[in-house]
């Protein structure tokens, strides 16, 4: 078993190695938040954990943020919070729905319909970013959280993974419930959607943080303050000249905005992962 | 507890009719089961009953009401799928309450129709346990409690053992019968297995390429199958069916044997029938047929000897004793009771009666 056990080995090195590339910029990014800004400007930085964690981040919370952005750290994470539910949840509303009409109901158009919201998966945000903007302008939803996230709910991908779950669906179950006496309504609500709960948490996870690290259409479609994301508060933060920007602080603000995503993954891992071991069709 | 009543009932599919009228009186708790080979339109018949199916033309009716537009849910009717359909995320007892949860009963009507059915079915250690942690056999027993527990008027199993190894198939056949008795349930049942559906059946609807080729009870369909096609799908092994030739009171098989047949009488060509079973194995000739024997197949009780008419092609199979001594080659001396014999026409494949 020698060759076993340095394989093994080896396989562990590369995982590791690969696992501290990826993690490094984080940590540093948590390192330079607990430095003052003279540490952080004078290379190189330390690579462990400075005096001023306390200071930083007590500065941030307690207005330091707002002087720079004009807006609170907690109204930053605030919005952010609830735009990316808004988005994560709306999508699965609305995917939900559409696969579920797609796949259980005989309807005229329907595989146009399909085939709709398939292309519509070809053509990025940016692509259509401005026709878009124009409604919203029309619709006075310029500085509303409507404006944030309606336009992002549509989503194609979500609505085709659920298709193909949906899909695997044994027509019996269906039909079964249709002899037990179930409509439409109840067969979603007691047996598709429990049926359905890994992936919802799945596609859950995944536009949540699509939702959190949006930056070019809240940037457009936001001008005040109030109504910023973490995101592009950060952007904000950070001016053109390299001396006048508080490094400290925005490295607080960024491990605040990391912190909220990870631990949707980590929560919802755990979740999802019991549910995978659960379900079974 | 209902009759049910088939009137004409067709069924196509873009224009291609794959049900071709089919119509049936099933009398208050009769057990009936509609048999044939796949793709025959079983399934298909019994899915428009369910409502599972648009019904092209006819009418279906279920106690007094034509039900040929009604839901499945309007039409009183409790359904047992091949692969149980069992909602995988609930227990059995959730299974089996379902139906009536949606229907609205007050939780203790509920909590003792699913203990009854528990009962009878010996599913009480299981109630709290999901589909997954089931075997085969109790899966079976659920999704049959799913059924019970409505108290429908009309019971429709679609080939619900099929998914079961032999012998637990055995012991399922004979609860769903006893079932039956206890019940008195009007049930209609598909099944391909034709031990199902003689043992089963009260009457038989045998089903053949969309048709009805013949509603009866079992020991009719045996002992006097309408069509050629019925006559070679009941019975293990399949009657022997060959051309010949009616002759005032004799007829001539193939091989230029001649055997009388009187007091019976069928003149000019005929598919005639005879089963493995019917034929007598003589010692000496004598409006005997002379059989080569080219294998045999010992089963204990009985032996099948598998041969042909001598010069011809023509395989005929019997039915010999356990005890037989008979072996490939031989020569054997087949009787052929005059009252056993089965005659249908080459033309149409009906009985012709003689």
């Amino acid at each position: 078993m020698a060759a076993g056990r340095l394989a093994r080995t080896m396989a562990h090195f590369w995982m590791i190695l690969g696992a501290l590339i990826v993690a490094f910029p984080i940590y540093y990014v948590f390192i330079a938040s607990t430095h003052s800004v003279q540490t952080i400007l004078r290379p190189p930085l330390p690579l462990l954990p400075g005096p001023e964690a306390a200071a930083n981040y007590g500065e941030a919370f307690s207005g330091g943020v707002a002087r720079i952005g004009g807006v609170s750290v907690w109204r930053l994470l605030g919005n952010t919070t609830l735009i990316a539910l808004g988005i994560a949840i709306g999508k699965i509303v609305i995917s939900m729905a559409s696969a579920y009409a797609i796949v259980f109901f005989r309807f005229p158009l329907r595989m146009a319909c399909f085939w709709l919201i398939f292309v519509t998966l070809m053509l990025p945000v940016e692509v259509r970013i401005q026709p878009t903007y124009k409604v919203m302008v029309d619709l006075g939803l310029i500085d509303t959280y409507g404006g944030l996230i309606l336009p992002l709910i549509a989503s194609a991908t979500a609505t085709l993974l659920f298709r193909q779950f949906f899909m695997t669906i044994p027509d019996e179950l269906l039909e079964a419930a249709r002899v037990d006496g179930a409509g439409p309504w109840r067969f979603f609500k007691d047996i598709l959607w429990p049926l359905s709960l890994t992936n919802v948490a799945a596609i859950f996870v995944i536009q949540f943080i699509y939702g959190w690290t949006q930056y070019l259409w809240p940037l457009l479609v936001t001008n005040s303050n109030e109504m910023n994301t973490i995101v592009i508060a950060l952007r904000k933060m950070i001016s053109f000249a390299d001396a006048d920007t508080p490094w400290n602080l925005v490295m607080v603000t960024s491990v605040l905005a990391i912190l909220p995503p990870i631990l949707v993954v980590v929560l919802m891992q755990r979740w999802f992962v019991k549910g995978l071991v659960e379900t079974e069709k | 507890m209902a009759r049910i009543r088939l009137q004409d009932v067709r069924k196509s599919y873009a224009g291609q009719e794959v049900i071709h009228g089919i119509t049936i009186d099933i009398a208050n708790g009769e057990f009936v089961v509609i048999v044939g080979p796949s793709g025959c339109g079983k399934s298909t018949l019994l899915r428009m009953v369910a409502g599972l199916e648009e019904i092209t033309s006819g009418t279906v009716t279920i106690g007094d009401r034509v039900v040929n537009t009604l839901e499945p849910r309007e039409r009183d009717v409790a359904m047992v799928f091949q692969n149980y359909a069992l909602y995988p995320h609930m227990s059995v007892r959730q299974n089996m309450a379902y139906g009536l949860k949606i229907a609205r009963l007050p939780k203790a009507e509920i909590d003792q129709r699913v203990a009854r059915a528990a009962e009878i079915l010996e599913l009480q250690p299981y109630l709290d346990r999901k589909p997954r942690a089931l075997s085969g056999g109790q899966r079976q027993r659920v999704a049959m409690g799913r059924a019970l527990v409505r108290e429908p008027a009309a019971f429709l199993l679609d080939e619900p053992l099929s998914n079961l190894d032999a012998k637990l198939r055995v012991q399922m056949r004979l609860q769903i019968r006893d079932l039956h008795l206890r019940t008195g349930q009007t049930t209609l049942y598909v099944t391909h297995d034709q031990v199902e559906a003689m043992t089963l059946a009260d009457r038989l609807i045998v089903m053949e390429k969309g048709v009805a080729q013949q509603i009866a009870t079992p020991h009719e369909v045996y002992s006097a199958p309408a069509t050629e096609v019925v006559a070679g799908f009941i019975g293990s092994p399949a009657m022997n069916i060959f051309d010949a030739r009616g002759e005032a009171g004799s007829i001539l098989l193939p091989g230029g044997h001649r055997v009388t047949i009187a007091p019976r009488s069928v003149s000019g060509a005929v598919r005639l029938g005879l089963r493995p079973e019917d034929v007598e194995i003589r010692t000496a000739p004598g409006n005997t047929v002379p059989i080569v024997l080219r294998s045999v197949e010992w089963l204990g009780a009985d032996a099948f000897g598998y041969g042909v008419i001598e010069n011809s092609d023509t395989p005929v199979t019997l039915r010999l004793t356990g005890s037989t001594r008979a072996a490939r080659g031989d020569r054997l001396h087949a009787a052929l009771p005059a009252d056993r014999l089965h005659f249908f026409s080459p033309r149409d494949g009906r009985r012709v009666p003689a």
